[in-house]
C-alpha cells in the first residue's frame, strides 16, 4: 500500500532553492493529516549538508544520491535516479515545485511512473485519504479541482503561493545508489550562461511593476526600473510590448508568457487584455495606473491611479523611496 | 518500444542520408486566447458554444522548426493531434503551413484523457513512423500542464529537452537553449529527441492560399483507441471546474495632482495592503 508523503528537493550550485522549503512545508501538513512520513530525495553531488536544512522544514527522512553524473541537472539522469528510490519505496504523494526545473523532472517521472499529476497548484489538502488539487486552467481564466486515482499521486506548487514554514525533524539521511547507466544519458549541458543582473525571475517574484503599450517604446522603462529598483522588483511586460519588440520575451506576463502570482503587481499602461488579466489575476494585490478610466485592467485592480503614468510613476517611485527609507 | 536500441539504428540511418529526416510535429486544438472562458453551472466542464478554436500557440512554433528543418535537410513532415473530429481544421492547417501529412487520433475514449493517456496515444502512432525528431509544444493554453511532450519522449525511450528558444542542428545531435531562472542553458542532445517549443525559437509562417489548396488533398490517417491497440487508463481527472475567485472591488484613487495620488497610493500600499 503506497504510503508516506515524498517531495523532490530542488538545489543549484549547491544550495537548496526556496520552493523546496515550500513543498517540504505543504508535504508536512499534507502527512500530519495522513499520520504518515514525509520523505525528500536530495540528488546533486557534493550536496549531503543540505539534509539538515530540509530537516528544518519538516522532513523526516532524507534520501541522498550523490553523484557526478547528477551535477549539473539533466533530465534524464535525475528522472532516472529520482525513478529509482520512488518505485523502490511506493509513496502516496510525490510533490515537486512548479519551477523550470521540477516542471521538467515531474513530467518525465509521469511518465516512468505511469500515474498522473496537477501542475502548477495553488491549493493541495486531503479529502477523504486522497489528495485534492486546485489549479488554474486556461492561464486562470477558471480553476480546476483534480484527484489522481493512481500512485504516487503527484504535484507541483506553484512558487510562493505555500507557505515555508519551520518544524524541525529528525531529517535522517538515507544514502542510496542511484544506478546510472552511462550509456543511457543522452543529454549534457554544454553551456550555463548566467543572467548577471541578479534579477528575481518574474515566477518567484513578491513584486512585479508591469509595462504596457502605454509606455509608448523601450526608451521609458528606465521609468519602470527605477521604481521596481526601489521596491525590490522585477520588471514584467505585456504581449503587446513584447511583441513590439520593446522588452525580451521573457518579460512577457499573460496566457502565452509568464503566469505570475506575486504579493504586489503593478500594471502601468496595460489596458489589461483578457489574456494578460489571466497570466497575472492571481496576484495578491493589483496596482493599475493607467489614463483610460474604461481600461479593463481596473476591474481587477485593488488600487487604481486614473492618470498619465509618466506623471505617476515617478512620483509614486519618490514616494516610495521616503517611505522605505 | 522500450529497450529497442532505436536511438543507436536511427543515428546510423541519419549518418547515412543526411538528407532526409523524419520529423513529427504533435498540435493540439485549443481556444483562441482572447476567448471568454465560461464554466458550465453543474461545473462538469466549460461552455464550448462561441469558442473559436485555434492551434496550441507553442505547438505552432514546433510545427514551424520541423518546416524549417525539413527545408534544410529534406525530408518528411508528419503532423500528429487527439481530438473530436473538429481537430481536423487544425491538422489541416499545418499541412497548409507545409507539413506533408497527418494523424488524426479521434476517439470518444479519449475524451477526458489525462497527460498520460494523451502520451500513451500519441507514441502508439508515433513510434512507427522511426522519427528522428519529435516537436511539441511546451504546453499547451488550455489545460496548462506541460507534461504530453516528457512523458512521450520517456515511452518513446529517448531524451527531451523542454522550453527550447534556440536550436541547432548538427551531426545527429541538436544543440537547444532553454531558459531557466536567472539563467540560459544549452543543452546537447543525442538524435532522435524531443524538443518542447516556446515561444522566441521562431517566428511561425501563416499557410499561404496555395497551401491551403495543396492541404486539402494531403493524406490524413484517422486512427482510434483499437487501432492503435492503446487501452485508455484516465488517473488524473478534473473533478470540479471553477470560476477564478471574484476579487473585491477595488478603490481608485481620485483627485488632480499626480503627486499627491502617487503619494496615497504608496501609503496604501504600506499601510492596508501591507505589501511594501
Amino acid at each position: 500500500m503506497a504510503n508516506g508523503v515524498w517531495i523532490i528537493a530542488e538545489q543549484r550550485d549547491g544550495a537548496l532553492r526556496k520552493i523546496s522549503f515550500e513543498i517540504a512545508s505543504t508535504a508536512r501538513k499534507l502527512a500530519d493529516e495522513l499520520g504518515q512520513q514525509v520523505c525528500a530525495v536530495l540528488l546533486g553531488s557534493g550536496i549531503e549538508g543540505l539534509a539538515a536544512e530540509l530537516a528544518k522544514y519538516g522532513v523526516d527522512k532524507v534520501f541522498v544520491a550523490d553523484d557526478p553524473a547528477l551535477e549539473p541537472y539533466t533530465t534524464d539522469a535525475h528522472a532516472a535516479a529520482a525513478a529509482k528510490i520512488i518505485k523502490e519505496n511506493d509513496p502516496a504523494i510525490l510533490l515537486l515545485g512548479a519551477s523550470t526545473q521540477g516542471r521538467d523532472l515531474s513530467a518525465r517521472l509521469v511518465g516512468k511512473l505511469a500515474t498522473g499529476m496537477g501542475t502548477d497548484c495553488v491549493d493541495a489538502k486531503i479529502v477523504d485519504g486522497k489528495l485534492l488539487l486546485k489549479r488554474p486552467m486556461y492561464a486562470g481564466k477558471c480553476f480546476g479541482e483534480v484527484t489522481i486515482s493512481s500512485f504516487p499521486q503527484m504535484a507541483t506548487l506553484r512558487p510562493n503561493v505555500f507557505p515555508a514554514v519551520e518544524n524541525p525533524k529528525a531529517g535522517e539521511v538515507v544514502k542510496f545508489d542511484p544506478a546510472l547507466d552511462p550509456a543511457k544519458l543522452k543529454t549534457k549541458v554544454v553551456e550555463v550562461q548566467k543572467d548577471t543582473s541578479g534579477k528575481v525571475d518574474l515566477t518567484e517574484a513578491n513584486i512585479i511593476v508591469s509595462g504596457g503599450r502605454g509606455m509608448k517604446g523601450p526608451e521609458n522603462y528606465p521609468l519602470i526600473e527605477e521604481l521596481a529598483a526601489v521596491l525590490g522588483a522585477t520588471v514584467g511586460a505585456s504581449r503587446a510590448a513584447v511583441d513590439a519588440g520593446w522588452r525580451p520575451q521573457s518579460d512577457q506576463v499573460g496566457q502565452t508568457g509568464k503566469i505570475v502570482s506575486p504579493n504586489l503587481y503593478i500594471a502601468c499602461g496595460i489596458s489589461g487584455a483578457i489574456q494578460h488579466l489571466a497570466g497575472m489575476g492571481s496576484s495578491k494585490v493589483i496596482v493599475a495606473i493607467n489614463k483610460d478610466p474604461e481600461a479593463p485592467i481596473f476591474a481587477k485592480a485593488d488600487y487604481g491611479v486614473v492618470d498619465d503614468l509618466f506623471k505617476v510613476v515617478p512620483e509614486l517611485t519618490k514616494a516610495c523611496k521616503e517611505l522605505l527609507a | 518500444m522500450r529497450g529497442r536500441p532505436i536511438g543507436a539504428l536511427n543515428e546510423a540511418r541519419i549518418r547515412k542520408k543526411e538528407e532526409n529526416v523524419n520529423i513529427v510535429a504533435c498540435v493540439k486544438q485549443v481556444p483562441d486566447t482572447e476567448a471568454q472562458i465560461k464554466v458550465k453551472a453543474d461545473g462538469s466542464g466549460i461552455e464550448e458554444g462561441g469558442i473559436k478554436w485555434v492551434m496550441n500557440p507553442y505547438d505552432e512554433y514546433g510545427v514551424e522548426e520541423a518546416l524549417r528543418l525539413k527545408e534544410k535537410k529534406g525530408g518528411e513532415v508528419t503532423v500528429v493531434s487527439l481530438g473530436p473530429a473538429r481537430v481536423i481544421e487544425t491538422i489541416r492547417t499545418a499541412l497548409a503551413m507545409g507539413a506533408d501529412k497527418g494523424i488524426h487520433i479521434q476517439d470518444a475514449a479519449f475524451d477526458n484523457a489525462d497527460a498520460y493517456t494523451t502520451a500513451l496515444a500519441l507514441a502508439a502512432a508515433i513510434k512507427p513512423l522511426n522519427a528522428d525528431i519529435i516537436f511539441c509544444g511546451q504546453r499547451a493554453i488550455d489545460g496548462d500542464q506541460g507534461q504530453v511532450g516528457a512523458i512521450l519522449a520517456d515511452m518513446l525511450d529517448i531524451p527531451h529537452v523542454a522550453v527550447v528558444t534556440k536550436l541547432e542542428y548538427t551531426d545527429g545531435a541538436i544543440k537547444a537553449t532553454r531558459p531557466i531562472e536567472g539563467a540560459q542553458i544549452l543543452i546537447e542532445a543525442k538524435l532522435p529527441c524531443l524538443i518542447t517549443a516556446q515561444k522566441g525559437l521562431n517566428e511561425p509562417r501563416y499557410a499561404s492560399l496555395p497551401g491551403i489548396m495543396k492541404a486539402k488533398k494531403k493524406p490524413v490517417d484517422v486512427k482510434n483507441a483499437a487501432s492503435l491497440g492503446v487501452t485508455p487508463s484516465v488517473n488524473m481527472k478534473v473533478v470540479k471546474f471553477t470560476p477564478p475567485p471574484a476579487r473585491a472591488a477595488g478603490k481608485i484613487i481620485g483627485g488632480d495632482d499626480p503627486a499627491l495620488k502617487a503619494k496615497e497610493l504608496a501609503r496604501l500600499l504600506r499601510e492596508e495592503a501591507k505589501v511594501i
